[in-house]
């Protein structure tokens, strides 16, 4: 089943913000080993992200999420199919021409935050911009440090936060470089429920506030509740979407698809 | 646990290998060293026994003096009748043979007229072919030298130069050049080579014209059957005159090799000394290596000790590591050794010093001495990281997070700095104290050295954040973030930056120590040479420390142009009562305006009681009864040849430096000095000319006198001393390259601890390049801290030197250019050790590097 998702209108578009598809994916297998032991993590996966949108993607371990996300966000590379980030096919880029590609367009958290432990909040939150010889906008980081609540914080190393605050740094760090679109790999995975809600807080509202197109792999179903629209994999393709749903409406769907 | 040891060893073989690297360097200087010097031994054992190798007995003169220009006393054809009559003996026939000093020296040309050279001996001697028991040559080609015009020549001379039988080889000997028929071609005895020596063979007679000598160097006797050599010796030596003695043909073997033996012995351990740095370099690296490789295992160990293993049983583990690393790397350190002991003869022979070659010896004692150096050093050095592991409570197992990084303990800081100020007392208290016996000295010294190693090593890391901020800054302005990155990430760890760079600081430290010393040394050489000198050309040998004949002198001072022309003899004498010293004959009439003296005792009227028997000696000669000589004083002393001379002081003159003399300690007239030694020659002749073409044109029948001018024959006599700082940047540089394995090992393990990290930083952006470049300046920054703290040391090490010797006019300056040369190899380290790591990180693949636990 090659699910083409129509779009749904979302729930809320800020004006000035198209709807304009923005990450299109076309027919992506991907496949691991060759021959008898070849796994086929996924299968024929077509889908299209629309801008200003919050697209989480669910699935039981072993559904191919985190591949898609990895060949979406130009990490990993499909065994066929095709995907444009703003019109550019990245699956024919090179290494470097694909690292300059997430220095424009792509933002990551990580679910173990991976900051730089020797750098402060401030300095790890810039670091996309310094790798990439970008300037720093004053005004910017101070939004981005007073929406993360890091203000006061700016100058601590990782070491010296707790896991909410460097999971913030990290959000911030994806921001920084206005992505066209954030990639967040089970950003709640290693949180406790109250500080997860406040990273879902951050990432919803930076969708709602600046229109950040944003794609979360998740398993948890309360973090899906955020998302405009929810996608579920099972062996390797998009088995079920659903637009804005509760946390109920989520887990019953999981079940169905066969957790 | 031992599994777990040998299978955590081939776990990781790259580390292991790079670890064990560190060790086999310096263990196979070890065993290169033992290997070359025992090969020289044995090839000089077969040339000194191979001149007697038929012999029963050996006559000759009694070796009095070392190294003699002129030669032992002589054996006269007298004595040869008289032992050919003795009825013990078979058979008996006289030679020029010693090939032990520097007396029979006979230069042959090349086909340019030049000399053939080197600093290697030219051997002039003599030999009737008639019986083949007492000739140690063996024919090639061609025929025996006979008659006052034919020569023959050894195998190698003659195919380096392609001189062919029967045709025309000119010869310098004590006298003008002469040719000589080419006879044949011999090889010596059952030497393969005999380095860069060269030998010019004559028949007696012909060698007694050449070298300008009487009677015979040694007279080889052979016995009756049925007469012991006891017997055989105690005949003969009824007959002897007290200058001459008689031997067996080894005990004469064992006394002709006796100077080259302690030469050989002095080689070995200077060498030796080298290899013992590289081993406490590669000890550093070792220390290192382990104490990571313990702490990036915590988990792992954590885990064994929950399963229930003692903390005894990880210890074990730990050392047992460490010596299975120390005999597999010593044992390939020892077959290293070969290729070190070619290496370090090619490096002999850049230096001037071309040994003779045997098969090469490979000693059961070499094996031994090797394995056990190379795996103590690395036993002791794992002991410390191995207690560090026994300190991992089990409950780290289950503790989450990567690598604990340990803060630089106070402990820590405290020993290093008490052990640094004893060192520093050590050295000061060594070198400036004042009546210190030498043994404090040297201990003072040597040990001070080693301790203040080890406390910088242990201060080192508090010193790291301040040095890491400073010789980063020139990266990170080039580097971008990459180069921020980089100089942060060398100061993440600074116990490990501080051990990794400290390896690199022992070697550099060393080389700034010679740069400093060497140019403090070589400038008041040359400073003292001028001094001394009063002409504007002088006269020497080739290689400046034989001896010119005597003609050449006299042409000199005949030649058109030439305003004074002062001829230097030279040799060497034994004084009653005391040590070897240089004696020096000069001309009374022109020294005074040829030579500087500054006058202690007497005046310039001493020169002139020269000519009436009188001495004049350098100031601080020891007299037999321990004083120092002074006017008035009597000398007696011996000459090679058995010669008693007596003369009284007639003035001290000035000493300048300790290095290079014009003049020897004893200096007498020509004449008195003709009549007390058998060949008098000219080591030196100072020339006041204004043109050099009569010169020249005087002297082109003496291809061995070299004219320079003053400044030039200043350069040529100290050359010897950059010869030997040369020779050491080029053994030490081998320390350098043990603390590179270190830093390639450390580099490669923070990018194995950080994959995390830098596949994150490939994710937000950061291209392979940027990774590359981030490593290699992290490698930059861990050197030039290395040069930071060594560049510096060595520098004050060398003052401290050079200022305890000031009294001999031994100034300290700093030398600019080599310091400038060894921040750039720093630099250059620091890149080179990257390039494995770097090409690791750059190649990680991000998604696994993000997925890595």
């Amino acid at each position: 089943m090659n699910a083409v998702v129509e779009l749904q209108q979302p729930a809320r578009v800020d004006a000035g913000i198209d709807a304009r598809t923005v990450v299109a994916a076309q027919d992506l297998t991907r496949t691991y080993g060759v021959g008898e032991t070849a796994v086929a993590a996924l299968r024929g996966v077509s889908l299209e992200i629309p801008r200003g949108h919050l697209t989480a993607v669910m699935g039981p371990s072993g559904s191919g999420k985190s591949t898609l996300m990895h060949i979406l966000a130009g990490l990993d590379k499909p065994s066929s199919g095709t995907v444009e980030i703003d019109d550019v096919e990245i699956t024919k880029l090179k290494d470097n021409e694909l690292t300059k590609l997430r220095r424009r367009h792509i933002g990551f958290v990580f679910q173990f935050f991976n900051l730089l432990p020797m750098l402060s909040a401030e300095e790890n939150i810039t670091l996309p911009l310094s790798i990439s010889g970008a300037k720093i906008e004053r005004e910017w980081l101070e939004e981005l440090l007073d929406a993360t609540g890091l203000a006061d914080r700016r100058r601590h190393r990782p070491a010296e936060l707790s896991g909410g605050q460097q999971q913030r740094v990290a959000v911030a760090r994806a921001l920084v470089s206005r992505p066209t679109v954030l990639f967040a790999d089970e950003p709640t995975g290693n949180l406790d429920s109250q500080t997860s809600a406040e990273i879902l807080g951050l990432l919803r509202g930076a969708v709602e506030t600046y229109g950040q197109t944003t794609v979360m792999v998740t398993h948890d179903p309360k973090a899906a509740t955020i998302a405009d629209r929810v996608l579920f994999l099972a062996d390797g393709l998009i088995v079920k979407e659903l637009g804005r749903s509760s946390q109920a409406e989520i887990l019953e769907t999981l079940s169905e698809v066969g957790r | 646990m031992r599994r777990v040891a040998i299978r955590g060893l081939l776990a990781r073989k790259l580390r292991s290998a790079l670890t064990a690297f560190a060790i086999v360097l310096g263990v196979a200087m070890v065993s290169g060293t033992l290997v070359l010097t025992d090969t020289i031994e044995k090839a000089f054992d077969s040339i000194f026994s191979s001149s007697y190798a038929q012999t029963d007995a050996v006559v000759s003169g009694r070796k009095l003096v070392e190294w003699s220009q002129t030669g032992k006393a002589t054996v006269s054809p007298d004595l040869l009748r008289r032992v050919q009559a003795l009825p013990e003996v078979e058979a008996a026939a006289g030679t020029i043979l010693d090939m032990s000093g520097d007396a029979n020296q006979a230069k042959i040309l090349d086909r340019d007229g030049e000399a053939i050279q080197g600093s290697n001996p030219t051997f002039g001697l003599g030999v009737d072919p008639g019986d083949e028991r007492f000739n140690p040559f063996r024919l090639v080609e061609g025929d025996w030298a006979s008659g006052p015009n034919e020569v023959v020549i050894d195998l190698n001379t003659a195919d380096a130069q392609g001189f062919r039988v029967g045709e025309r080889v000119k010869v310098a000997g004590e006298g003008p050049v002469r040719g000589f028929t080419l006879a044949g071609i011999v090889r010596f005895g059952d030497v393969d080579s005999l380095g860069g020596a060269t030998i010019a063979l004559f028949d007696v007679a012909t060698a007694r014209r050449v070298l300008d000598k009487t009677g015979f160097d040694a007279v080889a006797v052979a016995a009756r059957d049925n007469v012991s050599a006891e017997r055989l010796i105690d005949a003969i030596s009824v007959a002897l005159p007290k200058s001459v003695e008689v031997k067996t043909g080894s005990e004469q073997a064992a006394e002709d090799g006796e100077g080259v033996g302690e030469f050989v012995t002095f080689i070995r351990y200077f060498l030796l000394a080298f290899g013992g740095i590289a081993l406490f370099v590669g000890a550093f690296v070792i220390f290192n290596t382990l104490s990571i490789t313990v702490a990036q295992r915590t988990k792992e160990l954590a885990t064994l000790r929950t399963l229930g293993a003692s903390r005894r049983q990880v210890l074990r583990s730990v050392v047992l590591e460490g010596a299975i690393l120390g005999v597999v790397a010593s044992a390939a350190g020892l077959g290293f050794g070969v290729l070190i002991a070619k290496g370090l003869t090619a490096l002999m022979r850049a230096v001037g010093l071309e040994l003779p070659q045997a098969s090469m010896v490979f000693a059961t004692r070499t094996a031994i001495v090797a394995m056990l150096t190379g795996t103590i050093v690395t036993l002791f050095a794992s002991v410390w990281p191995a207690v560090r592991a026994t300190r991992i409570s089990p409950i780290s197992a289950v503790r989450e997070g990567g690598v604990i990084v340990k803060k630089p303990s106070r402990k820590t800081l405290v020993v290093g700095l008490v052990l640094s100020a004893l060192s520093v007392a050590g050295l000061v208290n060594g070198t400036l104290g004042d009546d210190v016996s030498a043994t404090v000295r040297v201990l003072g010294v040597a040990l001070g050295v080693l301790g203040l190693f080890i406390g910088i090593a242990l201060i080192a890391p508090r010193l790291i954040r301040p040095l890491a901020r400073l010789v980063g800054l020139p990266g990170a302005r080039l580097g971008g973030t990459a180069g921020r990155l980089a100089q942060q990430n060398a100061i993440r760890n600074p116990g490990r930056t501080a051990s990794t760079a400290a390896a690199l600081m022992i070697g550099l430290t060393l080389v700034s120590f010679v740069a400093v010393f060497g140019k403090a040394l070589l400038a008041s050489d040359e400073n003292n040479l001028r001094k001394q000198l009063g002409t504007s050309h002088v006269i020497s040998s080739q290689s400046g420390w034989d001896t010119v004949p005597l003609g050449a002198g006299e042409a000199a001072a005949a030649a058109e142009g030439v305003e004074l022309a002062s001829a230097i003899r030279g040799d060497r004498a034994q004084l009653r009562g005391g040590g070897e010293v240089d004696v020096s004959g000069v001309d009374p009439a022109t020294i005074g305006r040829a030579y500087n003296f500054e006058w202690i005792e007497g005046s310039e009227a001493a020169l002139a009681s020269l000519a009436s028997g009188g001495a004049i000696v350098r100031e601080g000669l020891e007299l037999p009864g321990g004083g120092k000589a002074g006017v008035g004083d009597r000398i007696r002393f011996l000459t090679p040849a058995g010669k008693r001379v007596e003369t009284v002081v007639r003035g001290v003159y000035e000493r300048r430096g300790d290095l290079d003399q014009l003049l020897g300690q004893v200096v007498l007239s020509q004449e008195a000095f003709d009549r007390s030694f058998p060949r008098p020659a000219d080591l030196l002749t100072l020339v006041q000319a204004d043109s050099t073409a009569g010169l020249e044109r005087a002297l082109a029948a003496y291809p061995d006198a070299k004219l320079q001018t003053g400044e030039a024959f200043i350069a040529s006599w100290t050359k010897w001393l950059t010869d030997v700082m040369s020779l050491f940047y080029v053994l030490l540089a081998l320390s350098v390259i043990v603390s590179l394995f270190g830093m390639v090992n450390t580099l490669v393990l923070a990018v194995f601890e950080r994959t995390r990290e830098l596949g994150m930083l490939r994710a937000v952006g950061m291209t392979r390049r940027q990774v590359r470049r981030m490593i290699r300046h992290e490698a930059v920054v861990t050197s030039l801290i290395g040069a930071a703290l060594g560049l510096p040391l060595g520098v004050a090490l060398g003052a401290l030197v050079t200022q305890s010797l000031s009294q001999y006019g031994v100034s300290f300056s700093l030398p600019v250019v080599p310091l400038v040369a060894f921040v750039v190899v720093a630099i250059v380290a620091g890149v080179a050790a990257a390039v494995l790591p770097a090409r690791r990180a750059g190649r990680l693949n991000v998604l696994e590097a993000l997925q890595y636990e």
